[in-house]
């Protein structure tokens, strides 16, 4: 059996990876991907330490995120629609005025 | 190298690969699929450590659920490639990746200097992430969680529907 800290370091990876998404990114639908990454980064550390500790309850939250991040893209990507309709862009620069 | 290492080693790489293909493609459908591959990849490492349920319901709802609905919205919305704008924060991008680069340092330094090793010595008692044994646990200790995302659901259910709905009578904007 690996260490398992090897597991969360590839999270830790993969988290910046997303993150770094989120921020050199101006597409609106890739930056909602890489928040998705993230939260994936976020599971598998929570899978990792529930091997640790041998306790289901760090599954039992990975499947509360999953469903929280399916509520959430549903949402989001509702918001994108109808910001497109307005804007006919998801460029996240253009969408700096409050008003319309 | 055993073989467990040459496992995770190969998987590792293709996970953070596909990580950065999503980062990087020009195309949102690329970007979307590369995600998709990792999502299995990590669905692999969730089968290694032990949640089979787990695995399989990550594979089910994300990268099938979600992605679909992701690769929906993009080729609705034909918004597959964006073209350049001119960068509004020039000094952004590498700012960017310098704090990203850093983020990862700290933490792998924290991880493997100042936690200790976290070693998982015990195997595991027989069908530990069994679909019954989750099950049990989901629907015992966690039933009052469980219930309230139900209400979750149906509050995302809604509000998509409501913020996508055409709208009739503004004929004025």
């Amino acid at each position: 059996m690996l260490p398992v800290s090897y597991y969360v370091g590839l999270s830790a990876v993969l988290f910046a990876i997303g993150a770094l998404g989120v921020l050199i990114r101006r597409n609106a639908i890739i930056i909602f991907m890489s928040i998705e990454l993230m939260l994936n980064a976020a599971n598998l550390a929570f899978v990792a330490f529930a091997r640790v500790h041998e306790a289901l309850s760090g599954q039992i939250f990975v499947f509360f995120v999953i469903t929280v991040a399916a509520a959430e893209v549903a949402v989001g990507l509702a918001l994108i629609v109808a910001i497109f309709r307005n804007k006919q862009s998801i460029d996240v620069d253009q969408m700096s005025s409050l008003k319309g | 190298m055993t073989p467990e290492l040459i496992t995770f080693i190969l998987l590792a790489s293709i996970a953070v690969a596909s990580g950065l293909g999503m980062l990087f493609s020009r195309n949102a459908v690329y970007s979307a699929i590369y995600l998709i591959i990792n999502f299995i990849t990590v669905a692999v490492f969730y089968l290694l450590l032990g949640g089979a349920f787990i695995a399989v319901s990550q594979v089910a709802v994300y990268a099938g659920a979600i992605m679909v609905l992701f690769l929906f919205v993009i080729m609705l919305l034909g918004a597959e490639k964006l073209g350049r704008s001119g960068d509004t924060l020039p000094w952004q991008r590498p700012l960017a990746i310098i704090l990203g680069l850093g983020l990862v340092a700290e933490t792998l330094y924290i991880l493997f200097f100042q936690a200790g090793e976290l070693v998982a010595l015990k195997d595991l008692p027989e069908g530990f992430g069994s679909p019954s044994s989750v099950g049990s646990v989901l629907f015992q200790e966690y039933l009052l969680p469980f219930e309230v995302t139900s209400i979750l659901l149906l509050v995302a259910m809604i509000g998509a529907i409501i913020l996508t709905r055409q709208e009739k009578k503004n004929a004025g904007r």
